[in-house]
């Protein structure tokens, strides 16, 4: 953690850990069997009760919180990564085509490969964000203005419109497709088992170090490319840096849990203005940070909502991230003028 | 855009403007060769897929006899066919990719965002989710989907307009609150699609993508109606907009009556949208990348109004010819090749631009 601001930036992380902490937790003893705290507390330490919480605990709930802590961390930094690289603070982490190649690739996975496990296509899928990701870095760098975070921006919006229309061909014209891809396409934290958890964990992990460690060299971008060149930063591999990292990140999380790239919208603008409040302004070395803790209690609030609303039914997450984001979210804007980028 | 895009862009083309001054009758203005050139290269091309568009079906009429027939004149069969059967797709096709494209221009130009489409701001996903719960919950009101998705979107966009209001409006506030309203109107769409039963997730899906498919002159109406008002609103707004570009605090000073101006741009570019995505659905991308196609394709510094129009004209007629060609015997969804087609010509634009100025 860079210095500045002196302990309140320090007491803000504190406080943000520790109510991610307690959502972690309530993830864990809320559901259709509610489990006293104490009780997670001891099966945690390995005292349970009984093995059937014990089972409950271990082979359900710790993997679909653990998914719901790196995927929303995951898609909270992506988001305040893009939007440093665009300079743009309605980007979000799907607009490089990540979560619209991931989409695409399911779907056609379904529909021309016989795909048919409920995981079955996560490598599909995640090859698809790849795809997607790099032909929109290399589309946004043609031409001989080379390239600029407005035209890779408009790329990605090109090459995202592109496979949305292409996946909506397919699943029209194969019911299957639609029949699955329409329950991802909602985002999830449901029935995924550690195995999902543990196949992408690397993935975020490798992309969580580059987004970090590209702070620095955000923080200079966002006076403008010329100046940040004249600082000696090389914008080239600045960009590159970043957009993969937003495509390891976005990518992973998103061939998880489905789309839920909102997250990484809404989840940005407020660490700006809990930065502002601390007294540090838009340091990238504390944006990061702040959002990649910020975003997982979004997603672990919206998935513990979900599981108790309807019980023992479930609404997806996916769907109240953005019911519970974003009234937060425009309330935040009615309240202020926003900090901009 | 930058003052150096629009400078770099004259110096391009030769002389991309001109000044003139008539001593009678007094006027003075700026002409635009370049731009006339591309509007009437555009309509032009918009009258030629409009006719040959509807020569296509299961029984063939020549071009000529269409022509003939949209004067009034020819035999009364083909007078039927055409009348009836035929131009009321083609009518929608027309006045919705105008009305798309003006609607994402106004957009474009008030927040100085070539992201900021009207589809991104919780109109269209108002009417979608408007439309899908008709389809999922059954809960059609006896209103229709046009009518229903048309409430929608007004509903939508008054709830947008009213939060992002607080002692006036910027249009920054308003494209934030929209994205959040957005969102929510999306999740809730996915969720219906998600609970509803298989026929009825295909139903909404084929609503979704866009489709001009069995347009009927009772569609018409209300679109024709909101294009022949609002389009010549839009014109009319046009020389405050360009003021509004230059940031709240510079347009006052130059005399704009900012918050008015906003409101009634607001009002141009969601009921042009609102009344479009009611009769064609969301025609994927028309409204995001016509302006942007036009103002590369006439070397402006802001996506020109008239030009966008008729591009985004061009967009719908000449996508809804390839959905129905294509594939003998069956008719893609317009929104499917909007979408695809658009793609590539955004992103030849984008390569194709030689400066980093006029890259955005």
């Amino acid at each position: 953690m860079p210095r500045g601001g002196g302990l309140r930036p320090v007491l803000l992380v504190v406080v943000l850990t520790a109510l991610l902490v307690l959502l972690c937790l309530l993830s864990i003893a809320l559901g259709a069997l509610s489990i006293p705290i104490d009780e997670v507390v001891r099966a945690l330490f390995g005292h349970p009760e009984s093995t059937r919480v014990e089972n409950v605990i271990w082979s359900v709930r710790i993997p679909r919180t653990a998914l719901g802590l790196a995927a929303g961390a995951a898609l909270g930094l992506a988001g305040a990564l893009m939007q440093a690289l665009t300079r743009n603070p309605l980007a979000d982490p799907g607009v490089l085509g990540v979560s619209a190649g991931a989409a695409f690739a399911i779907v056609v996975s379904i529909a021309f490969l016989g795909v048919g496990s409920l995981f079955g296509y996560i490598w599909f899928a995640f090859a698809g964000a790849l795809v997607a990701s790099v032909a929109v870095y290399l589309l946004g760098g043609l031409g001989r203005s080379g390239q600029t975070p407005v035209k890779l921006a408009l790329a990605g919006v090109a090459v995202t419109s592109l496979l949305t229309s292409l996946t909506g061909a397919v699943a029209l014209t194969e019911p299957d497709a639609l029949n699955r891809y329409r329950f991802w396409n909602a985002g999830s934290l449901a029935d995924r088992d550690a195995g999902v958890v543990l196949q992408v964990l690397p993935f975020l992990v490798v992309g969580a170090l580059l987004a970090l460690s590209s702070a620095p060299a955000l923080n200079s971008l966002a006076f403008g490319d010329d100046v940040a060149a004249s600082l000696g930063r090389r914008l080239g591999l600045v960009r590159l840096r970043g957009v993969a990292a937003v495509t390891l990140l976005t990518g992973a999380a998103v061939v998880a849990i489905g789309p839920v790239v909102f997250v990484g919208l809404v989840v940005p603008h407020v660490a700006r203005v809990l930065a502002q409040q601390a007294g540090i302004g838009p340091d990238h070395r504390w944006l990061l940070p702040l959002s990649a803790v910020l975003a997982p209690c979004l997603v672990l609030a919206a998935d513990i909502i979900g599981r108790l609303v309807v019980r023992p039914s479930e609404i997806q997450a996916g769907i109240l991230v953005a019911f519970i984001g974003a009234p937060f979210f425009i309330a935040l804007v009615r309240r202020r003028r926003l900090a901009e980028v | 855009m930058t003052p150096s895009a629009s400078a770099s862009s004259a110096a391009v083309t030769g002389s991309s403007r001109r000044t003139f001054r008539l001593a009678v009758p007094p006027v003075s203005g700026v002409l635009r060769p370049r731009l006339a050139a591309v509007c009437a290269a555009l309509a032009a091309g918009v009258f030629l897929v409009f006719c040959w568009g509807v020569t296509i079906g299961d029984y063939p009429i020549g071009l000529g006899e269409v022509m003939k027939a949209l004067a009034g004149s020819g035999d009364p069969g083909t007078l039927l066919v055409v009348r009836e059967l035929r131009l009321p797709r083609a009518v929608v096709g027309l006045l919705a990719g105008v009305a798309f494209a003006v609607s994402g221009a106004l957009f474009q130009t008030m927040t100085r965002n070539p992201l900021a489409s009207p589809d991104m701001i919780g109109i269209i996903e108002g009417a979608g989710t408007a439309v899908v719960a008709g389809i999922v919950l059954g809960w059609d009101g006896g209103l229709g989907t046009q009518s229903l998705g048309l409430l929608g979107a007004v509903v939508t966009a008054l709830v947008v307009y009213v939060l992002a209001w607080r002692r006036g409006t910027t249009g920054y506030r308003i494209i934030l609150v929209g994205i959040g309203v957005a969102w929510m109107c999306t999740s809730a769409t996915d969720f219906l699609i998600a609970r509803g039963g298989r026929f009825q997730a295909q139903a909404a899906m084929g609503w979704l993508v866009g489709n001009l498919n069995g347009r009927d002159w009772p569609q018409v109406g209300p679109l024709a109606v909101a294009v022949a008002v609002l389009v010549p609103a839009a014109l009319l707004l046009g020389r405050w907009m360009r003021t509004l570009q230059l940031g709240d605090d510079l347009a006052t000073s130059l005399g704009t009556p900012v918050q008015r101006v906003r409101l009634a741009l607001l009002l141009v570019g969601v009921g042009l949208i609102a009344f479009a995505t009611a009769a064609a659905g969301p025609v994927a991308f028309v409204a995001l990348a016509a302006p942007q196609i036009a103002q590369r394709l006439a070397g402006t510094a802001w996506p020109p109004l008239v030009a966008s129009g008729l591009t985004g004209a061009l967009a719908v007629l000449s996508a809804d010819l390839i959905a129905r060609t294509l594939i003998p015997g069956t008719e893609l969804p317009v929104g499917i090749v909007t979408g695809v087609l658009g793609a590539p010509v955004l992103l030849w634009l984008l390569i194709r631009a030689n400066r980093a100025g006029s890259g955005g």
